[in-house]
């Protein structure tokens, strides 16, 4: 923000003069920071805003083709049973998990790969960014036929080895969700890595020579230089896992080829609008759905950021 | 300060939020594959099974035959079952993008039926056929007295059992009249041969919806007057049933949790277990994905509930419906009532596809008696099988809860109660509460 304010005081010598009208809006300290946002500002009202905007009339209606009806708050009761708390929690259990090991592993990770004493680090780099870059639908199939109820499965046949008997993972709530958790980590360790990567470049060199020269071992660096240096990427990382958590939905869906998994154990909050918003066509009780996602992830990062002391910061 | 912060945070969660969404949307766009036959006017196809889209490629090449001045360009797109009528859905919902002619599911029939229905009522080319066709196929896909599709098959349920391991076990299929024969049976071959009698579908419906509809009277998870009914004391036997075959080891969960299943496939195919119950339109895919049974398999009655009991149920579906996007309204419909309505067509569906055509006027037509692909694998007497059950084929009751019962059936009636064999009434009754 300061770099921005200072380049736009230091005006250029070009003559503001009248008739140059059109050219004088980029150098009007007044208009030009407005027009510079107004890309985004429309993009957001039409693609977010707006959506956001129906999607919240659409709660509190019953929408069909050709008829639609105001019937108040009815789409929300009827939230309240147990396949929505189902999927709620199958949600909250996934990104729970989900946290636990796509904060701290990709950090290690991080640490090794800044590391002078790495060899081959552009080639660890790219291999663990890869699975990011392919496609859930691909990696989904892949990993239905690694963790398939058949005993020449991938994994049937490893775990065969060790003596184990073949069994249906995707069959129990349990080791569902293992495979579920296996295939994020996979997914989705590169791109925390990188992000991580992007933070330790900008820790200054010194903090560490004058800690190392005041007698610091390797853990104490870490836990006195680098964690807390790296404080605001970690609650990047934080906040967007939490959404890309509450937010899976495709995993699940390609996991078991369909919406529809055994007892319900691969539904998620998503899922479960799919289902009611798109396949059984009631868009109103769909975007009541939506609009629940919407508060919880809501609520859960306002008390995570406060939790971070976000907020102090700027107060003070 | 705080409060633009919070605003900030909205601002970015919703952001997230959305961009997550849409993301998913534009992955579960998987593959398709476009045909497209014949030279004309443009008419676009959905389906969601290869075998109908074959079907489709040979009546339009008829048709254009038969009407050198009303050719037809068929685009025919086949798409993976829950794409298809998600993406129909929404293509109606929104009023753009849907094809000519559809394949709806019949458990999926009854959304595109809610509000005022974006299809087009096909009752002027149903209307001069309906004394020889099958009312209760057209009951299925109707609102207000106005048809709105039309099916390939009475789907009438049988049983197909493999001969070669029941006379290992010395049981002679005749003989099993009803279910308590057919248990009696399942333990012989057990005994004897270390089979499974059977399987049960615990991510799909076609083995609990048979043997409910089967039931004497209007008794269905949906009753006459149009209310849910799965706690139905008859219906909860019928889980407990099924239950106990899976006790007693008479059947096992299908491999791949569905009779549609490329595990299960290669399960039967080796002789896994000495039968199924499915609807007669199962035929096909015997003969396409278990060419081992080949002469193996016959097909009887289904067992009654009592001796005298009805011994079949009109089981699925596919309504083929015209869109009101369609460009071509009257071709369409013209073309879609010579493919599934005509004389012609429904011999074809028999011959082709091996379903049980709505026409009940065929059924006794020489064609019928022909050799062809099902007769080579099941033998000649497919027919005298569903002559003499004609009169016990009960129906099904279809309404816009049908969608949901299906889901709770696919996702936690059958796979608690059959899997993880927690009680039946106390499953069934807690479904029922949730749909209600």
């Amino acid at each position: 923000m300061a770099g921005s304010e200072i380049s736009l005081k230091n005006k250029p010598e070009y003559p503001s003069k009248q008739g140059r009208g059109f050219k004088n809006i980029f150098y009007s300290q007044k208009i030009a920071p407005y027009l510079f946002v107004l890309p985004f500002i429309f993009s957001f009202a039409i693609f977010f805003a707006y959506p956001v905007y129906s999607t919240i009339v659409m709660s509190f209606q019953e929408v069909l083709p050709g008829q639609v009806t105001f019937i108040g708050f009815e789409n929300y009761k009827n939230l309240w049973n147990p396949t929505f708390l189902k999927a709620i929690w199958n949600s909250t259990v996934y990104t729970a998990l989900t946290l636990l090991v796509l904060i701290p592993f990709p950090l290690l990770l991080a640490v090794f790969l800044n590391s002078k004493l790495m060899i081959a680090k552009n080639l660890f780099r790219s291999i663990t960014f890869i699975p990011a870059l392919t496609s859930v639908v691909v990696a989904g199939i892949i990993f239905r036929l690694i963790f398939g109820s058949q005993e020449g499965a991938l994994l049937n046949s490893i775990v065969g080895v060790f003596g184990m008997e073949p069994k249906a993972w995707l069959n129990h709530a349990g080791t569902s969700m293992f495979a579920l958790v296996i295939l994020a980590t996979w997914r989705w360790m590169g791109v925390n890595l990188l992000y991580y990567l992007a933070g330790l470049q900008n820790i200054p060199k010194e903090l560490y020579e004058s800690a190392e020269i005041d007698g610091a071992s390797t853990i104490q660096k870490f836990f006195y230089i680098t964690v807390p240096l790296l404080k605001p990427i970690i609650i990047y990382v934080f906040t967007i896992s939490i959404y890309g958590g509450y937010s899976m939905f495709a995993e699940s869906y390609m996991l078991y080829g369909s919406n529809r998994s055994p007892n319900d154990i691969g539904l998620t909050i998503v899922g479960y609008l799919y289902r009611n918003g798109i396949e059984q066509n009631n868009l109103g009780l769909g975007s009541a759905i939506g609009i629940t996602l919407l508060l919880i992830t809501f609520v859960i990062t306002i008390i995570q950021l406060k939790f971070f002391g976000m907020f102090k910061r700027e107060d003070s | 300060m705080k409060k633009r912060n919070l605003f900030l945070v909205l601002v970015f969660v919703v952001c997230i939020v959305f961009s997550g969404c849409s993301n998913n949307k534009g992955s579960s766009n998987s593959s398709n594959n476009t045909t497209s036959v014949g030279e004309g006017t443009e008419i676009e196809l959905w389906t969601f099974n290869e075998l109908h889209g074959k079907y489709y490629e040979s009546m339009v090449k008829k048709w254009n035959e038969l009407h050198q001045d009303k050719k037809i360009k068929l685009v025919i797109s086949v798409l993976p079952y829950d794409d298809l009528h998600n993406k129909l859905l929404v293509a109606l919902q929104s009023g753009k993008g849907a094809p000519d002619i559809s394949d709806i599911e019949i458990s999926k029939f009854a959304n595109f039926l809610k509000g005022k229905p974006q299809l087009l009522p096909l009752n002027d080319v149903v209307d001069p056929e309906k004394s020889n066709v099958v009312q209760s196929r057209l009951d299925i896909y109707s609102k207000d007295g106005k048809v709105y599709g039309i099916d390939f098959h009475v789907g009438a349920s049988v049983i197909y059992y493999n001969k070669e391991i029941l006379d290992k076990a010395g049981v002679n299929p005749d003989d099993i009249k009803t279910w308590e024969d057919y248990k009696k049976a399942g333990k012989q071959v057990l005994e004897k041969t270390g089979v499974p009698m059977t399987t049960l579908e615990t991510s799909d419906q076609w083995s609990i919806w048979p043997q409910v509809a089967q039931l004497e009277g209007p008794v269905d998870f949906i009753d006459e007057n149009g209310e849910v009914n799965l706690s139905d004391p008859q219906i909860v036997n019928v889980l407990k049933y099924e239950q106990d075959l899976i006790n007693e080891g008479i059947a096992v969960a299908a491999p791949g949790n569905g009779h549609h299943k490329e595990e299960y496939y290669g399960f039967m195919n080796n002789g896994g277990a000495a039968s199924v119950w499915m609807p007669m339109w199962y035929m096909g895919r015997f003969v396409d994905y278990m060419p081992d049974l080949k002469g193996k398999i016959v097909i009887k009655p289904m067992p009654a509930w009592k001796e005298g009991s009805p011994r079949s149920a009109g089981m699925g579906g596919t309504g083929t419906a015209v869109t009101n996007q369609s460009k071509h309204p009257e071709l369409a419909k013209e073309f879609l009532a010579y493919a599934k309505l005509s004389k012609e067509g429904n011999i074809e569906i028999w011959k082709q596809l091996g379903f049980d055509p709505i026409r009940s006027d065929v059924w006794d037509s020489p064609e019928l008696r022909e050799a062809n692909k099902f007769t080579e694998y099941f033998g000649d007497n497919i027919f005298d099988v569903l002559l003499e059950i004609k009169d016990e084929i009960e129906g099904v009751h279809i309404t816009e809860k049908t969608p949901q019962i299906s889901d709770a059936l696919k996702t936690t009636i059958l796979y608690r109660t059959l899997v993880e064999k927690e009680d039946p009434e106390k499953v069934l009754k807690e479904a029922e509460k949730e749909i209600k």
